[in-house]
């Protein structure tokens, strides 16, 4: 871990608090209301604020997932410093892939 | 009638085995004092490395059940649970004999750190003067009494998961050396320790802190450095 | 350990959430039945369990955030403890919530 990647980690990990703290609000009400499929797609439908909010959420979350992953690699696993990064890279890049084409699921279809 | 210790001490180098020896307890005694009953009364061959005995020196850092401690500074009436002692060398660096490791990597990642001062006057020019009561001053002098005993170089997770990992001791001379007003290497310090293997692979498990014997803390001489290197990193100061 | 732990813990959920909500691509109806299977009391409990491991993850993380950044030296095993106090007790009240 370097300073690129410390910084690039503790920044989204920062950006990550708020981010967190709202979903984990939003889903406690959407269990509490009993909310069905129809009910979370009608408020996602079209609505920028949602794709602007998951979509830095995915950002964020890929990123600093990818970072951990690196740690996790470099410091637990033979792998060296290099494989380790190009793992990290791939997943990250995975979470980005899927988590832009959830939020496109619920926002666009 | 005395009370009798069971003591297992590691014998053998990487290889090895733990042995058990019978030591007589006694009052106020140490972990050192046990260490040296048993190589003058029960086995001559035993290596173990001392100077001081109290406390100033940090040559006879050993782990004793299970933690990194300076065996001089440690009374076997506060760790010797049920009278039985384990000792064994320090973690983290290589075994040469019995209770005695190399200490090499740990001084060569120092160097690798830049903990050493870089001088930027000459004798010619007049002595610095240095306000003790300066906040980079007394950053530096809480930082400062490291005596290389490698207590919390063997208790660091990191320093066990990262090889390339220059350790606390590394680093908090290197801290101390970045808030030395006189010192002129601040460049190539925060360089070497911005890079992999640096100050930023710390996870702030704070192992280092607890276990310091010169109540030092390491985390925070290391998270100072963080913000060092991230402010430089920034401000386009170090590349990596 | 337990930030390191919780956190391996998200990083493999995380595709399966991502996938989960993908399915409303199909329409909302596989995402509704998807979401009503989930609501069988062991998928619950997992869930719960889940919020618990991204509550630990994010107060552990805060940890680190204060220690790297704030003046707080002594007294953090005690915030770590708490930390941990608190995750758990939001994740049960996500818990007693949906059952």
């Amino acid at each position: 871990m370097n300073v690129r990647l410390y910084l690039w980690q503790r920044l989204t990990a920062a950006l990550l608090v708020p981010l967190v703290v709202v979903h984990i609000a939003v889903i406690f009400y959407a269990t509490r209301q009993g909310m069905t499929a129809a009910d979370i797609l009608s408020r996602t439908h079209g609505s920028i604020v949602w794709a602007s909010y998951y979509a830095a959420f995915v950002a964020a979350a890929s990123i600093h997932g990818a970072i951990g992953v690196r740690n996790v690699l470099t410091e637990w696993s033979p792998l060296n410093d290099r494989r380790a990064g190009w793992f990290a890279v791939a997943f990250g890049l995975m979470l980005v892939a899927l988590g832009l084409r959830a939020v496109a699921a619920v926002v666009l279809s | 009638m005395l009370a009798e210790l069971s003591v297992s001490v590691w014998r053998g180098a990487e290889a090895g085995r733990y042995e058990t020896y019978a030591v007589p307890q006694r009052e106020s005694q140490t972990v050192l004092d046990v260490v040296t009953f048993v190589q003058r009364h029960l086995d001559p061959t035993l290596s173990y490395r001392f100077a001081c005995r109290v406390g100033v020196c940090g040559s006879c850092a050993m782990t004793v059940n299970g933690k990194p401690r300076w065996t001089c500074r440690t009374h076997v009436s506060k760790v010797a649970g049920g009278g039985r002692l384990e000792i064994g060398p320090l973690a983290n660096l290589a075994v040469i004999k019995d209770l005695t490791t190399d200490m090499a990597p740990f001084f060569e990642k120092w160097q690798q750190a830049k903990g050493v001062f870089a001088p930027s006057k000459t004798r010619h020019d007049a002595i610095a003067q240095i306000r003790p009561d300066s906040p980079a001053r007394l950053a530096a002098d809480a930082a400062i009494e490291c005596i290389n005993c490698g207590v919390c170089y063997a208790a660091c997770d990191t320093v066990r998961w990262n090889a390339e990992y220059f350790g606390p001791a590394a680093l908090t001379r290197a801290w101390t050396l970045v808030n030395d007003e006189r010192d002129g290497g601040n460049a190539a310090r925060l360089q070497a320790v911005a890079a992999s293997g640096g100050c930023h692979a710390c996870h702030s498990h704070q192992s280092c802190q607890e276990l310091c014997p010169q109540a030092l803390n390491p985390t925070a001489s290391i998270a100072g450095l963080k913000r060092r290197a991230a402010a430089a990193y920034l401000k386009g100061e170090i590349k990596t | 350990m337990v930030h390191r732990l919780s956190g391996l813990a998200l990083a493999i959920f995380l595709p399966l959430h991502f996938l989960a909500l993908g399915l409303a691509i199909d329409g909302e109806a596989r995402l509704d039945s998807f979401l009503r299977w989930s609501d069988q009391p062991l998928v619950k409990l997992a869930e719960g369990g889940l919020v618990f491991l991204l509550t630990v993850h994010l107060l552990g993380g805060l940890r680190v955030l204060v220690i790297e950044n704030l003046d707080w030296r002594d007294g953090q095993k005690q915030l770590a403890t708490l930390a941990a106090a608190v995750s758990a007790i939001i994740a049960f009240i996500f818990l007693a919530r949906v059952f």
